[in-house]
């Protein structure tokens, strides 16, 4: 049997990643196995659970529904380039603060998630959090923390745009 | 330094977890790792006839295929842990892999290892295995029944156990004033944690050791059942379970699959990976619940209780899993009164094997049935003699001053105001306005419910020797090493295992409150055997009861130890040092004094100690509980159900749970959130479905309904506080009380809202199709 593979480019969280890959490799073990980007999680083998959501090209994937062949020039970012340790980014503060996560196996793909929400609504309600958690499944938290930290979130991303606005303003002013 | 006992601080593992740098099992990449993938019976019951795996082996990149044949005298079936003393048991171990036949579907048959997972997931398919399917039995009832397929030849009447447990006279119940019989079935649940199960296994053959990590509650236990299992002396076979993501009871049990990777890289002498996928959760990880319950309460008109029995008619699956016998019996049965003064009870399990995936412990273990038998029929007593439900569990509850209380069963509850509990819940919903409302919502044809359950449950099982009388194979005690390194800065070692607890900061809380040193200064070190002495594990809510008694008992020895090395230095006696927040004074001359980081180093440099001190800062604890814990609570649900769709809106939940002395507020608010999150979700959405001929048809995410976020409303969560006189914390334990409390509140609720229709019980899960064909049964016979 003769593997076919194919050549791929890929910016993963800011630094392009070549590799050759046969047609079939998900983009989730892509990331995993290939790239040993073990933050991103599978959680089911039929789209359900969320686990493995990760952005591409600035939206919200299930990197277990896309082939790491369709991902070819396009920008992904993982859990591991939200940020890190010494700089969170606003999400993990407030799933952080809020206890959002108790076993942490759905986190990262909740948190990806969740950052595509608040790109498109920058104030959700708690309906519209939980209407926006349709698509992943966490089994510890009861998802009643998960929306505290996606509000604090909200507000931390808010409050950092107002800072960059007024100091804008103030530039402007001079 | 502020409290730290009861401090709702964040958590210290939260950072890794959501930067993407924990280490699950699947994380593990280790140089030449090969993959395992398990070919897996399509039949729930059937002969093995041929199996052939020439083309398998022929792909390139298959290395290895291993069939029930190659393991005999290889890798033993796995046991159970628990022979139910009493019981009658016939245990029933499950192959490593099946040699001759095959009892559910799902069962492993062999297993394929290969260079890749891709390879390996083609190679099954090459596989041909030839069965000559038998008939296969699903239910319990249908399994004991005359002339049932039989799942074991020598198993007559596919009765595993049988076992029973007080005494109640048949006049109890031929002579009272007024006696409720239901039949109640608790559905068939799948624990379904998002990270499934996994193993990777490492074997170095200069050492002759075989490392294993894996999904794992309890290490210590997967350690002295794989080593029998594999035949390797405790010593040269080393589990460790990394980050592990949720567990819920399923990954308590020991299976084979993690046994045959084990064997499958010593034999290759490369490392091997398996990783579950979901639909093989579905079919081969334990499932729970699944007994048919029927509940007889007899009592007086005024209201009181007068003697209980029930017979629980459980389905074990087709072998006994690890605690599959002692959730039904034991688990189940010390717990049918429960939380009320009822004089006289009585029990009987009968434990079936079917065609079914093994069933086993899942988030509470016996006492969420035990719950919801209880509730229920103390809610159709209630309707029975016409009195509020409510007014009925005042009457019967266990009054504050009856503590510790010896019930019908033979158990001592620890302490409890349950009165004071229901009362504080009551409060939060508004009961009476609620009633008020019902009354004017129905009038609009609009179904309002109201379910309360007082549920109370057993946890933090102990001491040791109860578990041996009852038949559990092991010890239930845990260990703790509290070692002070030269700088101060601490090492917690525990035999509890956690997957989602928080228990690094819970236990560091201890640790930080007891030594008066920062919560940054204290690492937690678990889920190792080779750095952990030993452990039992987390399972049954223990993990604080017992797991972090041993701690805050080892800190104080700590603590003891460093007082002498102090007073030495201060010139001091021992009696007269006193310490508080991190530092030892001499009484009356404050100024005279060490911090502990002081006496840390003195302790590990050993310049100067008194006579017959040993070197070094470190305490130790095996802690035995001397009884178990007993958290209780008053849930309060109430609903609304849609006459025409059946669909029941949930409009509020109200949780006060009393688990003792609570640590972390925050983390104990969480785990209560969590367990209501799937008690709900047994009560409305969850529920394995079988075909008749043994087929899982809810065998995906997309046919099991895992309940989302959207289906919940904000669940008031609040504690109330009697400590456990059991355990120098005085915790009880969390993390089962929300899966226990809840189902039979919601029911309840549910139940409450139907009134009007007549109809007095439904099974779990109210679907709303369930809801809508008996409100429409109602109807056309009305
Ligand atoms: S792993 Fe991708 S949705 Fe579950
Ligand atoms: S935190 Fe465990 S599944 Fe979400």
């Amino acid at each position: 049997m003769v593997t076919v593979t194919k050549h791929i480019s890929v910016t993963v969280n800011g630094a392009l990643r070549q590799a050759e890959v046969e047609p079939r490799l998900l983009l989730a073990h892509f990331l995993r196995d290939v790239l040993d980007l073990t933050g991103t999680h599978i959680g089911c083998d039929t789209s359900q659970c969320g686990a493995c959501t990760v952005m591409v090209n600035g939206e919200a994937v299930k990197s277990c529904t896309m082939l790491a062949v369709q991902a070819d020039g396009a920008a992904v970012t993982t859990v591991e380039g939200l940020g890190q340790m010494d700089a969170m980014h606003p999400i993990q503060q407030g799933f952080w603060e809020k206890h959002g996560l108790q076993c942490g196996f759905c986190t990262p793909g909740v948190m990806m998630a969740m950052v595509g929400l608040l790109k498109e609504n920058p104030d959700p309600s708690e309906e519209e959090i939980r209407d926006g958690l349709e698509g992943v499944i966490c089994r510890c938290t009861g998802y009643q923390f998960i929306v505290s930290a996606v509000q604090h979130a909200a507000k931390l991303i808010r409050e950092a745009e107002e800072t960059k606005q007024a100091m804008a303003n103030a530039g402007e002013g001079r | 330094m502020a409290k730290m006992i009861g401090a709702p601080l964040k958590r210290k593992e939260d950072p890794k977890l959501i930067t993407g740098n924990g280490r699950f099992t699947d994380d593990i990449k280790l140089p030449g790792m090969l993959y395992g993938a398990f070919v897996r019976s399509p039949h729930a019951h059937a002969r093995i006839k041929a199996i052939d795996a020439d083309g398998a082996l022929a792909l390139p990149g298959v290395v290895a295929v291993y069939t029930g044949q190659d393991l005999i005298g290889k890798v033993k079936a796995v046991p159970t842990m628990w022979y139910v003393t009493g019981a009658n048991l016939k245990a029933k171990d499950r192959s490593a892999l099946a040699v001759d036949k095959v009892r559910y579907a799902g069962e492993c048959v062999a297993l394929v290892v290969a260079e890749n997972r891709y390879i390996a997931r083609d190679a099954v398919d090459l596989i041909e295995v030839e069965y000559e399917e038998l008939s296969a039995v699903v239910h319990q009832e249908a399994a004991l029944a005359e002339g049932a397929p039989l799942v074991h030849d020598d198993v007559e009447n596919n009765l595993a156990l049988l076992w029973k447990a007080g005494e109640v006279p048949d006049e109890e119940f031929t002579e009272a004033e007024v006696v409720v019989k239901q039949r109640l079935y608790n559905q068939r649940v799948i624990p379904n944690p998002i990270e499934t199960r996994g193993a990777v296994a490492q074997y170095n053959p200069g050492s002759d050791e075989l490392t294993i990590w894996c999904t794992s509650q309890n290490p210590h236990i997967h350690r002295m059942v794989y080593a029998d299992v594999l035949g390797i002396p405790e010593t040269r076979l080393r589990v460790v379970s990394p980050d592990v993501g949720g567990g819920f009871g399923s990954k308590i049990a020991t299976y084979n699959e993690e046994a045959v990777i084990g064997h499958a890289a010593r034999d290759l002498k490369r490392p091997v990976k398996w990783i579950e996928e979901r639909k093989e959760h579905f079919m081969a990880t334990t499932h729970a619940r699944d007994e048919v319950i029927e509940v007889e309460l007899a009592g007086k008109r005024d209201g009181t209780f007068t003697a209980i029995r029930v017979k629980n008619t459980a389905n074990l699956g087709a072998y006994l899993s690890t605690f599959g016998g002692g959730c039904p019996t034991i688990d189940f049965g010390l717990m049918v009164t429960g939380a009320y003064t009822i004089p006289k009870a009585a029990v009987v399990t009968y434990g079936v094997y079917t065609n079914t995936t093994p069933t086993d412990a899942y988030r509470g273990a016996g006492k969420p049935e035990a719950a919801y038998q209880i509730e229920r029929i103390v809610d159709l007593f209630a309707q029975e003699i016409g009195m509020d439900p409510v007014e009925v569990r005042r009457k019967n509850l266990i009054p504050h001053e009856a503590f510790p209380y010896s019930t019908a069963m033979g158990v001592a509850y620890d302490s409890g105001n349950y009165q004071d509990t229901l009362g504080q819940a009551l409060e939060i919903v508004d009961y009476e306005g609620l009633r008020k409302q019902q009354e004017r919502l129905r009038q609009e044809g609009k179904w309002l419910g109201i379910g309360v359950s007082t549920y109370v449950e057993l946890c933090g099982f102990g001491p040791s020797k109860v578990a041996g009388a009852i038949g559990f194979m092991g010890g239930v005690w845990e260990n703790s090493t509290v070692r002070v390194h030269p700088s101060g800065k601490v090492s917690v070692f525990t035999g509890t295992s956690p997957h989602g607890q928080g228990t690094a900061t819970t236990f560091a809380q201890v640790v930080a409150e007891k030594l008066g040193i920062p919560i940054d200064d204290i690492e937690l070190i678990s889920g190792d055997t080779r750095s952990v002495s030993m452990g039992w594990g987390t399972y049954g809510s223990r993990n604080t009861a017992v797991g972090g008694a041993a701690v805050a008992i080892a800190a104080d020895r700590v603590v003891a130890k460093a007082k002498t090395i102090a007073a030495h230095e201060l010139e001091a006696s021992a009696t007269d040092v006193e310490f508080s927040e991190g530092v030892f004074r001499v009484i009356g001359a404050p100024e005279r004094s060490r911090t502990f980081q002081e006496i840390a180093k003195s302790a590990n440099f050993a310049w100067n100690l008194p006579d017959g001190v040993e070197p070094a800062l470190e305490g130790q604890s095996f802690f035995d509980p001397p009884n178990f814990v007993y958290p209780f609570g008053a849930h309060i649900c109430v609903v609304e159900v849609d006459g025409q769709t059946g669909e029941i809106e949930l409009k509020r939940y109200v949780a006060v749970d009393d688990v003792g002395r609570v640590i972390n507020p925050l983390l104990a608010e969480g785990q209560v959130h969590g367990g209501v999150a799937q008690g709900i979700g047994q009560a409305l959405w969850e529920g394995a479905v079988y075909s008749d001929n043994g087929q899982l048809l809810s065998g995906t995410f997309m046919d099991y309904a895992m309940p989302k976020a959207r289906f919940f409303p904000t669940i008031e969560s609040r504690f109330t506080e009697n400590p456990s006189p059991v355990n120098p914390l005085g915790a009880k334990g969390v993390g089962e009380t929300g899966t226990t409390g809840a189902p039979p509140a919601v029911v309840n609720a549910v139940m409450d809202a139907l009134r009007p229709f007549g109809i007095k019980d439904l099974d779990m899960p109210l679907t709303p199709e369930k809801v809508w064909r008996a409100m429409q049964s109602r109807r056309e016979n009305a």
